[in-house]
């Protein structure tokens, strides 16, 4: 059953007249034309489809609408301020933090859900965060060195 | 298309300006990959008439960083700015023909030919400005895309001026003379991805990110094994559904609907009946069932007696080695969008390949060459998993079929059923080695590998290779399952096995590993390399078994020397290894791109850390028992071992393949540093924890 469904996304009021049951990952990528946010298992098991609400990083393919009905939702498409790339993209760019690209928006939306929560994470910590998050390429030394930058300079801006 | 085209009709078809169009024929670096492997290269280079310099080539990215490699080179050679070139790649009808990209083959193959067709560019650039300046051409200096006098730096003309009015076209001479390894400005930098910022903020566009209007999204019923057929299907539940499409021809059975969400949900109303597949092996037992259907071998590497050497008295070591189906798994799953517009076909699809999947796509549509276009966006990885079109073609067809754009996007079982594997394989090596810890013979046996890397490059007077199939040819068919090239294909196995048994050999003669193989050593260039890693590690000589957890492994690969030296930590309870630290040494000739390099080198080395540890696709009969991720094990970021990388210095040679070498060690690397921890000496990859345990157990109980 189609009901009006609302939340701010990427900063902007959006409402969807829509089933509430839908999945946030499908209906980014197709409703919304965001496709930058990836489907890559569809069962919660590798992190490409990663996006933050209400200031936590959760998977979009295991969040149905409802769920997010009255929040904040930020994509990757959310993260610049124009031209200017956040922080820990521009790390991800100078460390080299992504090969065939297609894991990354995933890995960026799960460290800036990371940095939000803890802006000065351990090692530990950060690669705690990040285990769900797969990069077949395996640009995995990069993209732990990219996130590590940010934690240990400003704790990323929020 | 491109190389028998006439000139006048080039140039009407790319416009006016200055170009050069690249030809290069079959090339005996080629020729070691054997057949299937691409053997002609073609692209062009424009400077058009306001100055942009566009590289067109029939390449694709797909993570390895060819897009930035191949601007650097054509940036250097043309004496312009990296941000000045513009890389058109993998669209079929804006770049000539190429076969496709495999392996470490672009840099190698077609970095050369590029950077003559930049260099032949700036001769045609120098006369022009020569005429125009009226000095003789080598009063000109050339700086960022502008050609000045020397010495009077105001007489100047740059390259778009140079260009204008212009429409020269020239096909690639032998005698464009290329800049050298002291001159580089911009080649042997490392310089930042032309395709980072694209990737980092969600813009860069993948095959399933493509949005038409219309566009239905296709769900396709897939049987449940692999030899199970269809005998009836009713599909009308999913057809009363609001808003679904259903399709039923000649075996394809597809779903569709705007909201890929529904399109799902209608493949789950469908009711089909399945005749069941035969009965056939499973993951443990489909060695032996493809020993008993290899084919004949090819014989190679014969040198000396070996029958003669197996009988002359030395003890012979005899070991079977064996690993199974590995899946490629990019992160991105093969997606394609097809629209069918005035008899036009255009595929966006994540391909290797582009133009053997147009070929292919107008052989199937049955249309014209000419009337398909296939352009490739970025792909999500490759691995050599993205050759195969099944996606495309089932887009191409639907979108026939229903008279609307479809998108077919796999799901990860579909992935995982359909991926072409890198097939289980077998490698018997018998050999031996004599009182002052020589080797005396090697027989070696390699089954469904192929002989990718397989070269002795230690010097053994007694040897023999034979090949009883690799991933393609008729190898490939005793397999129930699709199966094809997997990054570096079947040397991963070859250099396991081969450096696994050069360990049991060192163990047998109480010899260090690392000496044991410089004193067998038949090819310097390899020694530096195992030297240099062994001093990078800080390794100390001692037998194996030492129970310091330590291994080494050498291999050759796209004309690229490796070797790694690894440390490990085996838990004696669980049987997880965990590996600390790698060291790899590389020689590469010139490097293009070092930091680029580097990149390669340690994803290279953590996907290894993969089929070696835990990748396995495990399988019943013709049933995939894994179907994604939960159950199939990738490396994850807390596996990441401490990395070192050496670029062992080498510029008389041209630039090798880099994407793919360091991977090849990592099998015989890790193994045999399992066996230095522990005595027990593991033959089967993956190295899973289960495994390593009961090696561990008999030896408790032995
Ligand atoms: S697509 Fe959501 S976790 Fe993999
Ligand atoms: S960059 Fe390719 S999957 Fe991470």
């Amino acid at each position: 059953m189609k009901k009006s469904i609302g939340f701010r996304l990427n900063g902007q009021p959006t409402t969807l007249d829509t089933e509430e049951d839908r999945t946030l990952l499908w209906v980014l990528r197709t409703d919304l034309g965001l496709t930058g946010t990836k489907c890559g298992c569809g069962i919660g098991a590798c992190g490409s489809c990663t996006v933050v609400v209400d200031g936590t990083a959760v998977r979009s393919c295991q969040t149905t609408l409802m769920e997010v009905a009255g929040k904040e939702v930020t994509t990757i498409e959310g993260l610049a301020r124009g031209d200017e790339l956040h922080p820990l993209q521009q790390a991800f760019v100078d460390h080299g933090g992504l090969q065939c690209g297609f894991c990354t928006p995933g890995m960026i939306m799960n460290a800036y859900g990371l940095l939000l929560e803890d802006p000065r994470p351990s090692r530990e910590k950060v690669v705690d965060a990040m285990e769900g998050n797969l990069c077949r390429c395996s640009a995995y030394k990069r993209i732990l060195e990219a996130i590590e930058s940010v934690a240990s300079s400003n704790g990323g801006r929020s | 298309m491109m190389p028998d085209l006439d000139r006048r009709a080039f140039l009407k078809l790319v416009g006016g300006g200055i170009v050069v169009l690249v030809r290069l024929g079959p090339s005996p670096a080629l020729a070691q990959f054997g057949r299937g492997y691409p053997e002609d290269f073609n692209a062009y280079l424009r400077i058009d008439e306001d100055g942009k310099v566009t590289v067109f080539s029939g390449k694709i990215e797909m993570g390895q960083g060819v897009t930035t490699s191949l601007a650097q080179m054509a940036a250097e050679e043309l004496g312009v700015a990296l941000d000045s070139i513009e890389m058109v790649l993998g669209d079929t009808d804006r770049c000539p023909w190429d076969m496709g990209t495999f392996g470490s083959l672009t840099t190698r193959v077609f970095g050369p030919v590029l950077r003559k067709a930049a260099a032949e560019a700036r001769a045609i650039l120098i006369e022009l400005a020569a005429e125009k300046l009226g000095v003789p051409r080598d009063r000109l200096v050339v700086r960022q895309g502008v050609v000045s006098v020397r010495d009077e730096p105001g007489r100047q003309v740059s390259y778009g001026a140079l260009a204008r009015g212009q429409a020269i076209a020239r096909t690639l001479g032998e005698e464009a003379v290329l800049r050298s390894v002291e001159e580089f400005e911009v080649m042997g930098r490392s310089v930042q991805r032309l395709d980072a910022v694209a990737k980092v903020t969600g813009k860069a566009q993948y095959a399933a990110d493509i949005r038409l209007p219309g566009l239905l999204y296709a769900r396709i019923l897939r049987p449940p094994a692999h030899g199970a057929t269809l005998a009836r299907v009713d599909t009308s539940e999913a057809a009363a559904m609001e808003g679904v499409r259903v399709v039923e021809e000649d075996g394809l059975v597809a779903v569709l609907h705007v909201d890929p969400e529904m399109a799902g949900a209608a493949l789950g109303r469908l009711r089909p009946e399945w005749n069941a597949a035969s009965p056939g092996a499973d993951t443990d037992g489909v060695f032996d069932d493809l020993l008993s259907r290899a084919p004949a071998p090819e014989v190679t590497g014969v040198k000396g007696d070996v029958e003669a050497a197996r009988t002359a008295g030395t003890p012979v070591l005899e070991s079977t080695f064996r690993k199974g189906y590995v899946a490629h798994a990019p992160i991105e799953p093969h997606a394609a969008t097809a629209q069918l517009k005035e008899g036009k076909l255009t595929v966006w699809s994540s391909t290797q390949t582009p133009f053997p999947l147009r070929d292919e796509l107008a052989r199937t549509m049955g249309l014209e060459a000419e009337r398909v276009r296939v352009i490739t966006p970025y792909v999500g990885g490759g691995f050599g998993g993205k050759t195969a079109g099944r996606q495309a073609e089932e887009a191409a067809r639907l979108a026939r079929i229903t008279g609307q754009p479809v998108q077919v996007a796999w799901t990860r079982a579909e992935e995982f059923f359909y991926d072409t594997l890198d097939p289980a394989c077998i490698v018997k090596i018998a050999s031996a080695v004599d009182g002052d810890g020589r080797i005396t013979l090697w027989d070696c046996d390699v089954y469904f590998a192929g002989d990718r890397a397989a070269e002795i490059f230690y010097d053994i007077p007694h040897t023999r290779m034979r090949v009883f199939g690799g991933w393609m040819g008729p190898g490939a068919s005793a397999h129930r399952f699709a199966v094809g090239p997997w990054r570096a294909p079947g040397a991963n196995m070859n250099v396991f096995a081969r450096e696994s048994q050069i360990d049991v050999l060192a163990s047998e003669a109480k010899v260090d590993p690392v000496d044991f193989r410089l004193r067998n050593m038949g090819d310097e260039r390899m020694g530096r390399v195992v030297r240099e890693a062994a001093k990078a590690f800080g390794w100390t000589p001692q037998p194996a078994p030492s129970g310091r957890g330590w291994g080494v492994a050498a291999g050759i690969d796209s004309g690229a020397y490796v070797a790694l030296a690894v440390e490990v930590e085996v838990d004696r309870e669980t049987g997880a290894v965990r590996v600390e630290r790698v060291v790899c040494a590389q020689d590469m000739g010139i490097v293009v791109n070092p930091e680029g390099a580097i990149m390669q080198m340690e994803g290279c080395i953590t996907m290894g850390l993969g089929y070696v540890l835990s990748e396995e696709l495990r399988f019943d009969g013709g049933r995939m028992l894994d179907d994604n991720f939960d159950t199939y094990e990738l490396p994850r970021l807390s596996w990441l071992p401490r990395i070192e990388t050496v670029l062992v210095k080498n510029d008389a040679l041209a630039p090798q393949g880099g994407g793919e070498p360091p991977i090849v060690p990592m099998g015989g690397a890790i193994a045999n540093a399992v066996f230095d921890a522990t005595g027990e000496r593991i033959f089967r990859l993956p190295l899973t924890p289960a495994r390593v345990k009961e090696a561990l157990g008999k030896r408790r109980a032995g």
